[in-house]
């Protein structure tokens, strides 16, 4: 076989395992991160050994895929994101870096390592996994919950945290030998830390401005990627790490005009590769440091999942947490991540880590990211319901404030309905489950409950006994079902309106006998059409009565196409009917020769009427 | 010129939505225009053309303001407060106004403003009917199958005007309009306009001939 069809058995290979692993593992609900992972064992020497020694060449190439990521985490690092979140970037990330260090430290230096490489390994063991985090918490739809905010906060921190740690360990290097081997001249460094920064600055706007009128899409591609491995190679080339100069690239272009198209053009690169990264861990697990030693790795992988969740646990509840949020955070960041692969592979280098150390190591830090999701599915599956369904109504902070009107989703359909409401001198409470956004209300003097609308003890604190109406505005569909399912059976005489996304959501809400189903667009996309029609020369009197007459049809065929809509052929059949009708009344409506309309002087002319 | 071109003339020329009328700061004559389906109109319409060609007449069309008849209070008494003489030009309908004129009447004339203590706001302005009737003239009688007269059919909006200190001229009529031929039209409109000049002018009827006059068609130099 050539090196050229090597190649393509090999990516076929790969693909393979995503594409056969990774559906699965989605449907099983364990995430596509494990999917990854147990595709690359299975491809693995130890199982089908499908890639034989080729895997450490893909892991290498792979790293890329983390390089990639590491450039879109600088891109995403607003400075005001930064500044908004600094009291739990700096505190709750800085003591679980710290406090997990410090644990993972001690223990390895009761296994029996030096205190360097203890530190070391402490410091590497506190590093999460984004990609896993991340994944998990936006598969959970955790990622706007208060675990889900703290959590990204602290990944952030991480994140920051590696650069210091880049430049940290080869002085650390220094300090166990000899030192300065594998560790950058400082001078060089400094130098290719100021070209990044410079080039950044002065040199890609031009670049990109150049390519970009060049009018060639792949061509922005093509630059895109070019920087990356531009900045690869330089950090190469001086001993730095290519993560931290891919960082630095990337914060140096947060600001820039081109940062959405770069994080548009990396964003399939690092997708595809970050798969292939983990693939290629899951291939390179050694089972035979494993076997060899299965109560050292295994022990080692326990000891360090339940030392930083249960850190971040702490910590969590030390912050003022939740029990369950608490938890959420600890088992979403209990794993060590890919960073970990990382900075096992420099301080092996450096000569910090010996080998022995690093091989199996390295095992558990595959093994911790293939048990983060678990840990996450267990948590999820068996602790939470249990604590969800004792806890009492403590965590939320809903008070019974007499309203007339409740509204659930303070965004941006709520907060225009309860303007009104609160204009005209009614009394409102408002509630919805996004820290981020009660925050900035309160900073605007409004005073927005926290708490899940969905919730029965909930709806009744906030007194939906008394209101009058419940005025359901959270912009998730299925949530809004529930809000109206729960409070339509224990409230009945609480009137329901609510927001719908569009028609299907609409049809299903009048189907439940709601008060009144709000599609989003309907009311503004009417009026730009009712102003297309007075800028095509339509009096605005005759333009107004249309777009009110569409509604009205619009209304009727939506609430009749309700009625049947789990007969699919006859929903079609007449939702064709509807438009056909709805069609015929706009052209009568239209046209001035149908004695359509109250002020056809026409039809009087011609008939012999009394009135004249 | 080619299709790029004409796109960009297009562009350039770009329609602009109306806005509401502008209070003018000299003139004295304001013609509140109510016709529902003016683009259907045979009389109104060239009627208001007409009118808008009259220096120092200010046309202000209601239905095109107010589609959705969310009449606009301040900017209506702001109007108001800006002309001497206020000309209600509309089709006669069911033996009064178009709906939309009533709503008008009901949201802008308010007490305390237009009538009532301190309602002093439209004291010795003059209020004018302009409109055009389907029936001939002589439909409106007690011999005719209209029964009243138009004064007679009009003593609300009368005694509306009287309440608000304001002076009720004759309404200025268009007989029949549904049986007249284009030049009988374009006739009305310039007698239409020799009423609005004037009214600009100040000119009014003499009050005790008028009191009892019926209605105007030709205006006549006092
Ligand atoms: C709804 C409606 C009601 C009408 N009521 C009367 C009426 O009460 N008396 C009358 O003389 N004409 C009546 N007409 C006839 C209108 O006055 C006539 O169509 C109008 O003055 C013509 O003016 P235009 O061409 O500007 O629309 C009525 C017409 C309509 C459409």
């Amino acid at each position: 076989m050539s090196e050229g069809e090597k190649i393509f058995t090999h990516a076929l290979v790969y693909l393979g395992a995503a594409l056969v692993v990774v559906p699965v593992a989605r449907r099983l609900g364990l995430g596509s991160v494990l999917g990854y992972l147990v595709g690359g064992v299975l491809i693995g020497p130890y199982v089908l050994d499908l890639v034989g020694d080729a895997g450490t060449d893909v892991l290498h190439f792979a790293e890329f895929g983390v390089v990639m990521m590491i450039f879109l985490v600088g891109l995403e690092l607003e400075p005001e994101r930064l500044w908004r979140l600094r009291g739990t970037l700096l505190g709750l990330g800085g003591a679980q870096v710290g406090g997990s260090a410090v644990a993972v430290g001690s223990l390895a230096m009761v296994a029996g390592l030096p205190p360097i490489q203890a530190a070391t390994v402490g410091l590497i063991a506190a590093m999460s996994s984004t990609a896993i985090a991340v994944q998990q918490l936006s598969e959970k739809g955790w990622m706007k919950s208060d675990a889900g905010q703290r959590a990204f906060a602290v990944l952030l921190f991480q994140d920051l945290a590696v650069i210091p740690m880049l430049a940290l360990f080869p002085w650390m290097a220094g300090a166990t030998e000899d030192g300065g081997h594998g560790s950058a001249h400082p001078l060089a460094t400094l130098g290719a830390v100021a070209a990044v920064v410079v080039l950044g600055r002065l040199g890609v706007p031009p670049l990109m401005r150049a390519v970009a009128s060049s009018g060639l899409r792949e061509l922005f591609t093509a630059a895109a990627l070019a920087l990356v491995i531009g900045v690869t190679v330089l950090m190469g080339l001086v001993g730095l790490s290519p993560a931290l100069g891919a960082f630095l690239a990337g914060v140096v272009l947060a600001n820039s005009e081109y940062r959405h198209e770069l994080e548009s053009d990396i964003e399939p690169f690092k997708g595809l590769l970050l798969g292939l990264f983990f693939l290629s861990v899951g291939a390179g697990i050694d089972f035979a440091a494993v076997a060899a030693n299965p109560f050292a790795v295994f022990g080692a992988l326990v000891a360090v999942l339940a030392v930083k969740g249960l850190v971040l646990f702490g910590l969590g509840r030390a912050a003022g947490m939740a029990r369950d949020q608490a938890l959420i955070l600890g088992v979403s960041l209990a794993q060590v991540g890919e960073f970990a692969f990382l900075l096992l592979g420099f301080t092996s280098a450096l000569g910090l880590l010996p080998a022995a150390v690093v091989a199996p190591l390295m095992a558990v830090t595959a093994l911790s990211m293939a048990a983060g999701p678990l840990l996450v599915t267990v948590a999820e599956r068996w602790i939470l319901p249990r604590w969800v369904a004792t806890r009492t109504t403590r965590e939320h902070d809903v008070e019974d404030e007499g309203a007339q009107v409740i509204v659930a989703g303070y965004g941006r359909f709520g907060q225009i309905a309860a303007r009104l409401l609160r204009a005209t001198g009614h009394r409102v409470t408002l509630l919805d489950v996004d820290n981020e956004q009660i925050e900035i209300m309160k900073r605007f003097g409004a005073r927005v409950f926290y708490g899940d609308a969905g919730r029965l003890d909930l709806l009744r604190a906030a007194g939906a006994e008394r209101a009058r109406v419940l005025l359901v505005a959270v912009d998730d569909p299925a949530k809004a079902l529930e809000i109206v399912r729960v409070a339509r059976t224990h409230f009945p005489d609480l009137a329901l309106l609510v927001r719908a996304r569009g028609r299907v959501d609409a049809m299903e809400l009048v189907a439940t006998g709601v008060e009144g189903a709000y599609r989003e667009t309907m009311d503004s996309a009417l009026r730009a059409g009712t102003d297309a029609l007075r800028l095509l020369g339509m009096p605005a009197h005759q333009a107004e009565r249309m777009a009110r007459t569409f509604r009205r049809h619009d209304e009727r065929a939506m609430r009749d196409l309700a009625a049947l809509r789990h007969d699919t052929g006859a929903l079609q059949a007449t939702a064709r009917e509807r438009i056909r009708l709805l069609e015929q009344v706009l052209a009568d409506d239209a046209s001035t020769t149908v004695p359509d309309d109250g002020w056809d002087a026409d039809a009087i002319r011609t008939g012999q009427n009394r009135i004249t | 010129m080619g299709s790029a071109d004409h796109q960009r003339a297009h562009l350039t020329s770009r329609p602009k939505l109306p806005s509401r009328t502008d209070v003018p700061s000299d003139a004295r004559v304001l013609v509140l225009l109510a016709h529902p389906a003016l683009h259907r109109s045979r009389v109104n319409g060239p009627l208001a053309r007409a009118a808008r060609a009259v220096p120092g007449v200010t046309v202000h069309d209601l239905y095109e303001s107010y589609p959705d008849h969310d009449v606009d209070v301040p900017h209506e008494q702001a109007l108001l407060l800006a002309h001497d003489v206020v000309v209600l030009q509309h089709p006669f309908y069911w033996y009064s106004t178009p709906s939309l004129v009533k709503e008008w009447i009901d949201q802008v004339l308010l007490f305390g403003w237009a009538y009532g203590p301190n309602g002093n706001a439209l004291m010795g302005k003059t209020w004018i009917h302009a409109f055009s009737t389907g029936g001939p003239a002589e439909a409106y009688g007690p011999e005719g199958h209209n029964r009243f007269t138009l004064r007679q059919l009009l003593a609300p909006l009368e005694q509306t005007a009287k309440l608000c200190g304001m002076r009720f001229l004759p309404p200025f009529a268009i007989h029949g309009s549904l049986r007249l031929d284009t030049a009988a039209i374009a006739e009305a409109a310039s007698r239409y306009q020799a009423l609005l000049t004037a009214l600009r002018e100040g000119l009014r009827p003499r009050d005790d001939s008028h009191e009892r006059t019926e209605v105007v068609t030709h205006w006549e130099a006092p």
